[in-house]
């Protein structure tokens, strides 16, 4: 068992992103370890890309910032060296720096250096937004000998031959698309995740909801209706830029972060609470 | 069934949530393209020819002919409806839109010719129709913009990064990722997810079609050389597709050369726009192909005197092409381009696109190379380049450039 199925085996998993090196390399740390105490079950961290086209307007700022505060893939890896936080993480970003990356003299092609590499910083898992199921055995086959996870999503849009092919190739747990689109925090969230979540019933690897969730009733609603865990990257890299605008103290960016990660992994356990079902009366 | 790949490159690299439409298109593709289900190609090259004004010439220019003394053919693409080959492509893709029940239409644009095309097509064929386009874009290229709105479509600025294609492009997938089920997004090249780099060039090689026929009538017989720009690589691949069976025939792809074929990593700029001479592998908007990017994958900013070549990528199968050394690349740096923009002007009274002159420049910077029978694509007309040649001239000393200061206002 992978510590990120382990994440999984008590409940629901709170999993929330940040860029990394968002606004700057030391602040990412503060915050990304603020979301540890705030209960955090992985974390997703991004590698900021260039050309982020999944992404909507909040998290490309985001990586605008990172990427211009200097943020690498060798400066991410170190940064992961670096973190104070004892759960799993996930590595979130496109394949071409993955595929690009080269570590040292190894000219090696990708993905496999890179995989090397993030194995030995202390990633578990992959999740690669440009990357289907159909390009991805290069990638996955580095995964397993490395024994790390690669996280698939499924959209709102797929079905029939396309979910058998990503079920073939999933491990650690199943990225569920809320709704079309691209990331970014919602005041509602979409009634087509009870139907994503009604296809991959028969799945043996746990559904996390992701796109649009940003509060704790939110949370409480998506496992109340059968989530595994949630994803939250939108809502929380708000408070990043706001505080990063309004040139706020970093403890107190990462305050509000540790209480927003509170929120919605409490809103997540109750909404699991509501899951389990009444002892029968007698 | 075609394949998604040419040789190692190409590919769909896109978010889960378009891959069922990339799929819906590849199964309309096979079907109505390649099948001709339902008679769509019949439709489509009556269209062509009614509403896009095909065949287009194949002109011999008496004065590169002279001074190359060679025979110089000049496939007159600018004469296409809308002024530029992008039509080719934009009717062939609105139409198929239509045949697959989809509803609106989304298409980005660099220079705004693909922009104009796919709005001439959407307004011809009854689709509602959105373009992206950056913001820089919009400034250099304000008749297009015009254009496209006098069409019916809307034209939304895109600000991010340096407000270019790229970020056209980036913008308009995200719109294509949110209302899938009910648009088609108009790809302007031969790049991105398959079946897009295929379909566009099958779309483009009516152009080859015609100019393969008629040298042959012409000239009597196959050119020893087919000259084109390449950005994307649309027209390069449309003059060159019905040419690379024939070995004999030199096929010359001409990138923009900018201001400098170096690049400052630190600041993530390329000053050119020659993915196929100076870029690397790597997968960039659903496809793996030669771009320009830092040594960590990082995509850089490209530049072009020519807004319709500003892009850090290229076609997947021309990249597959030059590797194979049937496409021989070649760059024209922006002081070279601008010059051939007026030369060609005043000596064969066609303003070209700036597109263009980059393959023009080349043939005047390498006349050995072309060999005694020449075709040069003319990609499109210049008509949308007057603001900004008039501003790039006057920073310039052109020998070929009339006095640039009487279009400042005072001698006019």
């Amino acid at each position: 068992m992978s510590r990120i199925d382990e994440a999984f085996a008590d409940g629901p998993a709170f999993i929330p992103y940040l860029a990394v090196g968002d606004p700057d390399y030391e602040s990412s740390k503060a915050y990304v370890e603020a979301l540890a105490r705030g209960g955090a079950d992985v974390i997703e961290l991004g590698l900021p890309f260039s050309e982020p086209v999944a992404e909507g307007p909040t998290i490309q700022g985001a990586v605008t910032r990172a990427l211009d505060a200097g943020m690498t893939p060798d400066r991410y890896f170190e940064f992961v060296e670096e973190l104070d936080v004892d759960v799993p993480l996930v590595c979130m970003t496109y394949y071409n720096l993955i595929y690009q990356y080269t570590a040292g003299d190894d000219r090696r092609e990708g993905p496999r250096p890179f995989v090397e590499r993030a194995a030995e910083a202390g990633i578990e898992g992959f999740v690669v937004p440009d990357l289907p199921a159909e390009e991805a055995d290069p990638l996955r086959e580095a995964c397993d000998d490395h024994g790390l996870d690669l996280v698939f999503i499924v959209a709102p849009t797929t079905e029939g031959d396309r979910l058998d092919r990503i079920m073939e190739r999933v491990s650690g747990y199943v990225y569920v698309q809320a709704r079309l689109g691209v990331t970014g925090a919602r005041g509602d969230v979409s009634g087509q995740t009870d139907e994503a979540l009604a296809r991959l019933t028969e799945w043996d690897v746990p559904k996390a909801v992701g796109f649009g969730i940003k509060t704790g009733e939110h949370a409480e609603r998506i496992v109340a209706g059968g989530a595994d865990g949630i994803i939250v990257g939108s809502a929380l890299v708000d408070i990043v830029a706001e505080g990063h605008e309004a040139n706020r103290p970093v403890d107190e960016v990462a305050a509000d972060l540790e209480a927003k990660a509170r929120e919605l992994a409490e809103g997540a356990a109750a909404g699991y609470a509501q899951r389990v079902p009444e002892p029968e009366r007698t | 069934m075609s394949t998604s790949k040419f040789g190692e490159y190409g590919g769909q690299y896109v978010p889960e949530a378009l891959m069922p439409a990339v799929e819906e298109l590849t199964d309309a593709y096979e079907r109505y393209v390649r099948g001709n289900e339902d008679g769509f190609m019949d439709e489509f090259r009556r269209r062509l020819r009614d509403f896009g004004g095909r065949p287009t010439p194949l002109q011999r220019a008496e004065q590169l002919s002279a001074r190359y003394d060679s025979e110089v053919y000049l496939k007159r693409e600018d004469l296409v409806h809308g002024g530029a080959h992008k039509l080719n492509n934009a009717l062939g893709q609105v139409l198929l839109a239509k045949y697959m029940g989809k509803e609106r239409i989304v298409a980005e644009t660099g220079a705004g010719q693909h922009g104009t095309a796919t709005a001439m097509a959407a307004a011809h064929l009854g689709m509602p129709c959105e373009v992206y386009m950056g913001e820089r874009d919009i400034n250099r290229q304000r008749p297009n913009v015009f254009r496209m709105r006098l069409n019916g479509t809307e034209v939304t600025p895109v600000t991010a990064g340096r407000g270019t294609l790229k970020e056209a492009i980036n913008e308009t997938m995200r719109d294509w990722a949110t209302n899938v089920e009910d648009t088609h997004y108009v790809i302007g090249s031969i790049v991105g997810p398959h079946p897009f780099p295929r379909m566009v060039r099958d779309f483009q090689s009516v152009i080859s079609e015609e100019a393969r026929e008629q040298v042959r009538e012409r000239a009597g017989r196959l050119p020893d050389s087919v000259v084109a720009c390449a950005g994307g690589g649309s027209n390069t691949m449309g003059v060159f597709h019905e040419f690379v069976g024939d070995a004999d025939v030199d096929l010359y792809a001409v990138e923009a050369g900018g201001s400098s074929l170096d690049v400052d990593e630190e600041a993530g700029v390329a000053p050119n726009s020659a993915s196929l001479s100076t870029g690397d592998e790597g997968v960039l908007h659903g496809a793996r192909t030669k771009l320009l990017q830092d040594s960590d994958g990082q995509v850089m900013e490209s530049h072009s005197v020519s807004s319709g070549l500003d892009y850090a990528g290229v076609g997947p199968e021309l990249a597959h092409l030059v590797d194979e050394g049937r496409v021989t690349p070649a760059t024209v740096d922006d002081d070279a381009a601008l010059e051939a923009f007026h030369r060609l002007s005043q000596e064969e009274g066609i303003i070209p696109a700036l597109e263009t002159a980059h393959a023009f420049a080349f043939a005047h910077e390498h006349p050995d190379e072309l060999g005694d029978v020449t075709v040069i694509n003319v990609s499109g007309r210049g008509d949308k380049d007057l603001e900004s040649v008039i501003e790039e001239s006057a920073e310039r000393d052109l020998d070929a450039a009339p006095d640039m200061d009487a279009f400042a206002g005072g001698g006019l």
